[in-house]
């Protein structure tokens, strides 16, 4: 009854999604007062709708429901509470019902904290989001029903996949999504603007603590992804440079360009066309993201069970949004003046380079991702694309950013002079080659070493410099002004630490009795013994190694081989001791007799690999930061005063 | 008019272009260097201890299957009542290659097998599991270690090769063989080489 109630509140939602789509743009378009303002109303029942719907599955989940496909598929009366609810996403069904959850929490947000804006605005924005709604409704509805019945009742389901049994997993898609989803409110905003004729300073305005929210949470997503894949899978890597991971990685590329890039287009009104082309390119890229997940045209560990009619869907889906709102670019656009002038020494002129910068190492991304598939589409053959590519195109790319990072720092708005941009920098540019070159020999010479630790002393040093610089100084210090000096600490931090466990890492795998030692980089692990512990719904094979270093002892880990009986599906649970130097990382693999005498093992130690993510977290607050600061919570007619922010 | 600002949209529909193609191709459809090369040789004992070593050598002259399996292979247990009953129209020879059968993980507390052993032991579970489920196979070689695997390419069990009178492997069929892989793919291509 419930799941009824839940399959019949989502096409209701679809009802009132159109009518969210169509309305008020109508009306906005003929001044119509009342049909614009049935914009917010029908956000709310929107959002009203879907979160029922959304419940319902969640209860089906709870209540162990097997008569629901989706349930009997996913989840099983011996998985944790916790994960049951989690299960609600951790299949194709459910997670385009997170998509539409979450795309109905964004709307209602808008509709919510748009008291400032023209009525017209928020109708478009709103309506906008209504039509992105309604192609997902349309797609779940017709290709996806979580809700569908199953006949005979199984009495146990078929359990969660174990690979998304883990906490980072309960949060990382929802986090992710959260980060896809809100790029399409960015994307509501240029359309909505490009509709209106009215690409200015306010639409700027408006869409950045919007986009800034979606950056912060795509970015949390994508690093809580990254830290699963290290902690879960066993191997030790954090990224893959698998199609999926890319996939996230291409929005975030190009709304990193365009959170910059909004902040010019407010300040100096410049790079209008530039900016609204970056909103519907982030957007799109998370569509294509969805597409390249759910129709299977790609080999990924992320791979959900494809079905062709889901692709054809989403495909025309993708045509429409994308291809409508890039017309509507190309014909609104191209009136749009350019804005202030741009000097070529000035923090404008920087910004633009680091997004064009940006965007072709998005364009570099997607053109690896989706090679394969081109060159199978032409006949020419089976390929795929790897890490060499990646590294080689990728890291050419981001070494002038992170350069040019600081020199936009200090560089002012419409044009600075060499002298007075340069001159100060000089102490930080030796500083930085000095600790490169230092780095480097310390630990063992490495040209790419240096490079990236240079680049990462660059930015410390270029960042904090400035900071303290205007700290000494009187006056109150905006909060966006520790916000972008936190986010590129944070960048400078994940640079080092990705140069650092690069260079440095060091691995071993052998083979392993009980009460033999192993000695990797100082470190001495004794293999004590494997014990078998039960679990919730799993049996677990338990390794106790005791690490030591001179003779001290460091710590214990215990790394775990789990079986799943639900899906005999082997798991590893790798044993890891962080601390902000080095990370010490142990997986158990497999027992190589019977019975198990010997085992194969794999030690790592990973330096600095903690400030990747500490970097993530600093980005994160950063973004977060920057969201509170109060300017975004004036109203919009008040103008700002000139020089009131740093950044 | 700035022309430019139309490119993005030309890129767009190219892109789309792409991934319309690329949403009937299977990635995971991987070509076997192998086909339309002649078949590995090799010669190995079978299930039946009194019969000579096989070869594919023997099968020269005429078009044949040969199926990698193994008893713990859980796609070989759906795939096994389609070769039955493709086996019982007699339409080609279908030879069975036991892959790996016996692990070294199976072996009697701390001892290792002798090859003897392992030969006897993968012959009594294969039996067994053949008897109980049926025989497509007019007969099976036991690849004990997995090296007639390797020259064969096999990655994964099971994988399925159609061999023409020449001995040239002229298909193969990574993953289970299907109703549909039969209908569309293995049986036109069988009546066609006959046919030559």
């Amino acid at each position: 009854m419930i799941v009824e109630l839940g399959h019949y509140a989502l096409i209701l939602a679809l009802l009132v999604a159109l009518l969210q789509g169509v309305l008020p743009l109508v009306g906005a378009h003929r001044h119509n007062w009342h049909w614009q303002s049935l914009a917010r109303p029908a956000a709310v029942l929107q959002f009203l709708l879907i979160t029922l719907s959304f419940a319902a599955l969640a209860y089906a989940f709870q209540a162990n429901d097997f008569s629901v496909l989706y349930v009997a598929e996913h989840s099983n009366t011996r998985l944790p509470a916790m994960y049951r609810f989690a299960a609600v996403w951790g299949g194709h069904e459910g997670s385009l019902l997170l998509w539409l959850e979450l795309l109905a929490v964004w709307t209602v947000s808008v509709a919510l904290f748009s008291r400032q804006m023209p009525l017209a605005m928020v109708a478009r924005v709103i309506s906008v989001l209504g039509l992105i709604s309604t192609g997902f409704l349309l797609f779940v509805l017709t290709t996806s029903n979580p809700f569908e019945r199953l006949f005979p009742i199984p009495l146990e389901g078929k359990d969660l996949n174990p690979l998304l049994q883990d906490p980072g997993l309960v949060i990382h898609p929802p986090m992710l999504y959260m980060g896809y989803v809100g790029f399409s409110v960015a994307f509501a905003f240029a359309i909505a603007a490009l509709l209106a004729g009215r690409l200015d300073v306010t639409w700027a305005r408006w869409s950045r603590p919007w986009t800034l929210v979606a950056w912060v949470f795509l970015s949390f997503g994508i690093g809580l992804g990254s830290w699963w894949a290290y902690t879960e899978l066993g191997w030790g890597g954090w990224w893959f440079w698998d199609p999926v991971e890319n996939a996230s990685l291409m929005p975030w590329l190009c709304g990193t360009a365009l959170i910059h890039s909004l902040m010019v287009t407010e300040k100096r009104g410049s790079f209008k066309a530039w900016t609204v082309l970056l909103a519907i390119s982030a957007f799109s890229l998370s569509l294509l993201g969805t597409f390249l997940v759910r129709s299977g045209v790609l080999n990924s560990v992320h791979a959900f069970a494809s079905d062709p009619t889901r692709g054809v869907f989403i495909l025309i889906f993708l045509a429409v949004v994308v291809g409508s709102s890039l017309s509507l670019f190309a014909w609104r656009a191209g009136a749009v003046s350019l804005g202030g002038e741009m000097a070529w020494v000035s923090r404008e002129s920087v910004l633009l380079a680091n997004s064009v910068l940006l965007v072709v190492a998005t364009a570099a991304v997607l053109l690896g991702t989706l090679y394969p598939m081109v060159i199978d589409a032409l006949n020419l053959g089976k390929l795929s694309v790897g890490p060499p590519y990646f590294d080689t195109v990728f890291v050419p790319l981001m070494v002038p950013v992170f350069f040019l990072m600081v020199l936009g720092v200090r560089a002012r708005w419409r044009a600075s002079t060499l002298q007075e941009w340069l001159h100060p920098l000089r102490r930080v540019g030796v500083l930085s080659l000095l600790t490169g070159a230092l780095v480097a020999a310390y630990l063992g010479w490495s040209w790419g070493v240096a490079l990236g630790m240079a680049l990462g002393a660059w930015v410390v040093f270029g960042t904090l410099e400035p900071a303290i610089e205007r700290l000494r100084k009187p006056g109150r210090i905006p909060l966006s002004f520790y916000a972008m000096h936190c986010a590129h600490l944070g960048m400078a931090m994940v640079l080092i630490g990705v140069t650092l466990v690069k260079g440095y890492e060091l691995e071993k795998d052998v083979r392993i009795a009980a009460g033999d030692t192993i000695t990797l980089g100082g470190y001495t692990f004794a293999l004590q013994k494997v014990t078998e512990v039960p679990g919730p719904n799993y049996v677990a094979k338990r390794a106790e190694v005791l690490v030591t270093r001179d003779g001290q002892t460091v710590t214990t880990l215990f790394p775990e081989k789990r079986r799943y009986p639900s899906s005999a599906m082997p798991m590893t649970e790798a044993a890891i001791d962080t601390n902000l130097w080095r990370d010490l990382y142990v997986s158990l693999g497999e027992p190589l007799n019977n019975p198990a005498q010997e085992w194969s093992m794999r030690f790592y130690i990973k330096p600095f690999l903690s400030w990747i993510w500490l970097g993530v977290l600093m980005m994160v607050l950063g973004g977060l930061l920057g969201v509170s600061d109060r300017r975004y919570r004036r109203a919009a007619a008040v103008p700002l005063p000139a020089g009131a922010t740093a950044a | 008019m700035r022309k430019i600002i139309l490119l993005p949209l030309i890129l767009f529909v190219l892109l789309l272009g792409f991934l319309a193609i690329g949403l009937r191709r299977d990635p995971h459809e991987i070509p076997s260097p192998l086909v339309n090369r002649v078949a590995p040789p090799f010669s190995l004992s079978t299930l039946q201890p009194e019969q000579a070593l096989f070869s594919p050598e023997a099968m020269r002259g005429k078009v044949w299957m040969l199926n990698v399996w193994a008893t713990w292979c859980a796609a070989c247990q759906e795939e096994h009542p389609v070769l039955v009953s493709f086996a019982q129209e007699g339409l080609v020879p279908l030879v069975g290659l036991s892959y790996k059968e016996v692990q070294a993980a199976d072996a009697p507390e701390g001892k290792p097998f002798t090859p003897e052993a392992k030969l006897a032991l993968a012959r009594q579970r294969s039996l067994a599991w053949l008897r109980a489920k049926g025989d497509p196979y007019s007969l099976v070689a036991m690849d004990l270690d997995g090296r007639v695997g390797i020259d064969y390419g096999v990655y994964g069990v099971p994988e399925t090769y159609v061999i023409d009178k020449q001995g040239v492997i002229r298909y193969k069929q990574i993953g289970a063989v299907t109703p549909a892989v039969l209908a569309e793919k293995i049986r036109p291509l069988i009546q066609e080489l006959n046919r030559s």
